[in-house]
């Protein structure tokens, strides 16, 4: 066993290594070898840490010495005076300003600090509308390196053996998916990027597209080698104008290039993307459904086999990904399927972004290693509660995800274990709720969202979901009765059994998860007709705290509907039978007097 | 254009090593409005107006002004990044267009980082 008694942590992140880090590190090796060192000391290649401004670095264990802006001229005498003759070198090393750095790393920001940047390598780097910038970050290298130095089968073995899924939320192998539709017998094959985004409140493809659209054409180029594709959409959603105008110079700038048309970088393969636009339906995010659309068919889903990786646009195999799936495609090539599957969990390789959201401090988009827990994102990353108020419950996957609770915050995140819980990863959406959320309201919400959205060619989805929404809209008002809940489940499984796609598949999910976790918030609303977190305006009361009125009068005159009685020095009331709940008073007030009860407490407090 | 040939990628990132890159270019100051729709939403249009102004105003021909997309803190932007020559970038939250103009003026032509306007330094971990 070699016991090195000096460790070199060169680092050989995107920025050190487009500053010569790799040839520093053959320099390096061979000067060690030069002087019979190499048995001693130990040349590590690190991660970037950081401090990219400064780089190539290099830290020297275990002195804990900071070595900056190596140059290959500088590897002899550093090598000479400090690992020979043990005398480090001022002139290389690092100094800190004059006063102690001020400011904090963003490393030490608890947001940034836990990410982990793959799809969102270049986010705030770069002009995204500059494809001179992108290749300044090693844009476009993979491409090259796929189209003039790999085989076909050997893209899809590199993607296969990265454990990559797709980030869409159906979370397939993507390798797999691959070699399915280059196996498939029709002819032409196509691409398609899955732009359409519907689930409300997501931006992560849209974020994509806007800071680095030239990282999605990349992954598409190399899927079309890797596949046989010649032709490629994207299919973006209607309501993204930025992302629209950006992506379109993107592609304008990649064809002056040659870097899609004919003849790409001069090895005779030839590939080119058009954009299609969605027009406001959220099931089109669904593959066949897209497909559909594509072809100016009305969007509906279809029964699958054959799934579009064989049969897809006019029958012709067709792969499908969504935008996150083919941003990351490019680094997988770049550093190859053993790095990106040292990332995450076993089953769930690699980083996921997700779009936080909701009562936390720091919302925003968040790229982290599969396997970090729903704990560390809400609290160390989001900051925690908004207020400092109580966390509730994190909704997970968009408008189709399940709720989760307190209790189970300390889960790995990874596609497996958001199922055993009852959620879905997604595309990657996460609401964070607290104590002032209704889950049944919450529930009735999505309900709302997802019937809308409902194409209507499966009678369950149809429904079914018009049905649960009615449900848990006669819950909300006070009008829930005994067997409700069991008729919500009943319904909630017959439309997950008999749709044809994701969207019916996974519509009951937030009615499922909350009966299942917060059951208890069924039974105030349905038993004692009250609404524990005061959302659910027929079921909780406004009233004035004597004790905090100050008889300002502030609430009598903000009231719309003359619900107010109080004079000078008498503390105010509200006339319940009056009062609409439009929240004015409780606006208004500066005592915080006026409070919000669930009728159930109202009740209690009455019989005192 | 010519259609560029794999040798090409690498001459195009020198070139850009030396007319924006800090380290072997010309330029000592490279200021980055962050412009996603989060950004835009937030103002980030104005602060960009306010700094192309502060910079028309002035003789300095080695100072960058670019755009970017959004920098992931969505709830705090507008934001800004100042990276000066051999210094690591900072980043600027909810900055506003007289904290722009302040940032401009203190860190971008003074070279001091203006604390109270900043979240953090350094760049994020990147693969």
């Amino acid at each position: 066993m070699k016991s090195y008694r000096m460790h070199l942590m060169l680092c050989a992140g995107t920025g050190c290594v487009s500053n010569r880090a790799f040839r520093i590190r053959e320099v390096l090796e061979t000067e060690l070898e030069k002087r019979g060192l190499q048995d001693e000391i130990a040349v590590v290649s690190t991660g970037c840490n950081g401090f990219c401004a400064q780089g190539p670095v290099m830290v020297v264990q275990p002195d804990g010495i900071f070595y900056q802006m190596l140059t290959e001229k500088d590897i002899p005498g550093l090598v000479e005076e400090h690992f020979l003759k043990g005398r480090p070198v001022q002139r290389l090393m690092f100094t800190s300003p004059g006063e102690k750095a001020p400011v904090p790393t963003m490393r030490e920001i608890g947001f940034f600090g836990k990410q982990r940047l793959i799809a969102l390598r270049n986010r705030g780097m770069i002009d995204p509308e500059k494809i001179d910038e992108y290749i300044a970050r090693g844009g476009y290298t993979a491409a090259a390196k796929a189209l003039t130095s790999m085989t076909p089968e050997g893209i899809i073995a590199e993607v296969k053996r990265s454990g990559l899924r797709g980030r869409g939320g159906a979370g397939f192998p993507t390798g797999r998916k691959w070699e399915i539709c280059r196996g498939a017998n029709g002819r032409p094959k196509h691409l398609v990027c899955n732009a359409d985004e519907g689930d409300p409140g997501a931006f992560m493809d849209r974020s994509i597209i806007e800071s680095d659209p030239h990282s999605v054409l990349e992954g598409m180029l190399i899927g079309a080698k890797a596949i046989g594709a010649n032709f490629g959409y994207v299919y973006i959603r209607h309501e993204y104008p930025l992302a629209l105008e950006r992506l379109g110079k993107a592609i304008k700038q990649a064809r002056e290039y040659g870097l899609l048309g004919e003849d790409i970088l001069g090895t005779g393969f030839n590939f080119d993307i058009s954009i299609h636009r969605g027009a406001g339906a959220f099931v089109c995010g669904e593959e066949t459904s897209l497909i559909s659309s594509l072809q100016g068919i009305p969007p509906e889903p279809r029964v699958r086999p054959p799934f579009p990786a064989e049969s897809g646009i006019r029958g012709e195999p067709t792969n499908i990904n969504n935008v996150e799936t083919w941003a990351t495609v490019p680094e997988i090539i770049n550093h190859g399927a053993a790095w990106f599957a040292s990332i995450g969990t076993e089953a769930s390789k690699g980083t996921k972004v997700f779009s936080l959201v909701g009562k936390v401090k720091n919302t925003g988009l968040v790229e982290v290693p599969m396997g970090i827990t729903l704990r560390e994102i809400v609290f160390d990353i989001g900051g925690g509660i908004d207020g400092d108020k109580k966390f509730k419950a994190i909704q997970t996957g968009g408008p189709s995800g399940g709720c989760i609770p307190e209790s189970l915050l300390d889960l790995p995140l990874d596609y497996e274990m958001l199922a055993e819980v009852g959620s879905i990863m997604g595309s990657g959406g996460l609401i964070v709720m607290d104590e002032e959320t209704c889950m049944v309201d919450l529930a009735r919400y999505f309900m709302e969202f997802l019937k809308d959205e409902s194409c209507g060619k499966c009678t369950a989805c149809r429904e079914g979901t018009e049905v649960m929404y009615k449900i848990l809209t006669k819950i909300c008002e006070g009008h829930g009765s005994e067997g409700d809940i069991r008729l919500l489940e009943e319904l909630a499984h017959a439309v997950k059994d008999a749709s044809l796609c994701g969207l019916g598949a996974t519509a009951p999910n937030p009615v499922l998860s909350t009966i299942r976790y917060f059951s208890n918030e069924y039974e105030a609303h349905i038993k004692d007709k009250s609404c524990p977190a005061a959302v659910c305006k027929a079921l909780f009361q406004f009233e004035i705290d004597e004790a905090r009125c100050t008889a300002c009068g502030a609430c009598k005159k903000n009231c719309p509907y003359d619900a107010v009685l109080g004079e000078k020095k008498v503390a105010h009331r509200i006339i319940s039978e009056k009062c609409t709940k439009c929240g004015a008073c409780f606006d208004a007030c500066r005592f915080d007097a006026v409070v919000k009860l669930p009728n159930a407490k109202k009740r209690e407090l009455a019989a005192v | 254009m010519p259609k560029i040939k794999p040798e090409d990628l690498d001459k195009i990132r020198e070139k850009m090593a030396k007319t924006i890159g800090l380290r072997e270019g010309n330029a000592r100051a490279k200021v980055t409005v962050h412009m996603g729709t989060c950004g835009i939403a937030a103002g980030a249009r104005k602060i960009m107006s306010t700094l192309m102004t502060a910079l028309e105003r002035r003789p300095d021909k080695d100072i960058i002004l670019t755009t970017s997309g959004c920098a992931g803190l969505c709830s705090r932007e507008p934001m800004m990044t100042v990276e000066l020559k051999g210094e690591p970038p900072v980043k600027y939250v909810d900055v506003d267009e007289k904290k722009a103009e302040k940032i401009f003026q203190d860190h971008v032509l003074a070279g001091a980082v203006v604390k109270e306007y900043a979240l953090a330094v350094g760049s994020e971990r990147v693969g």
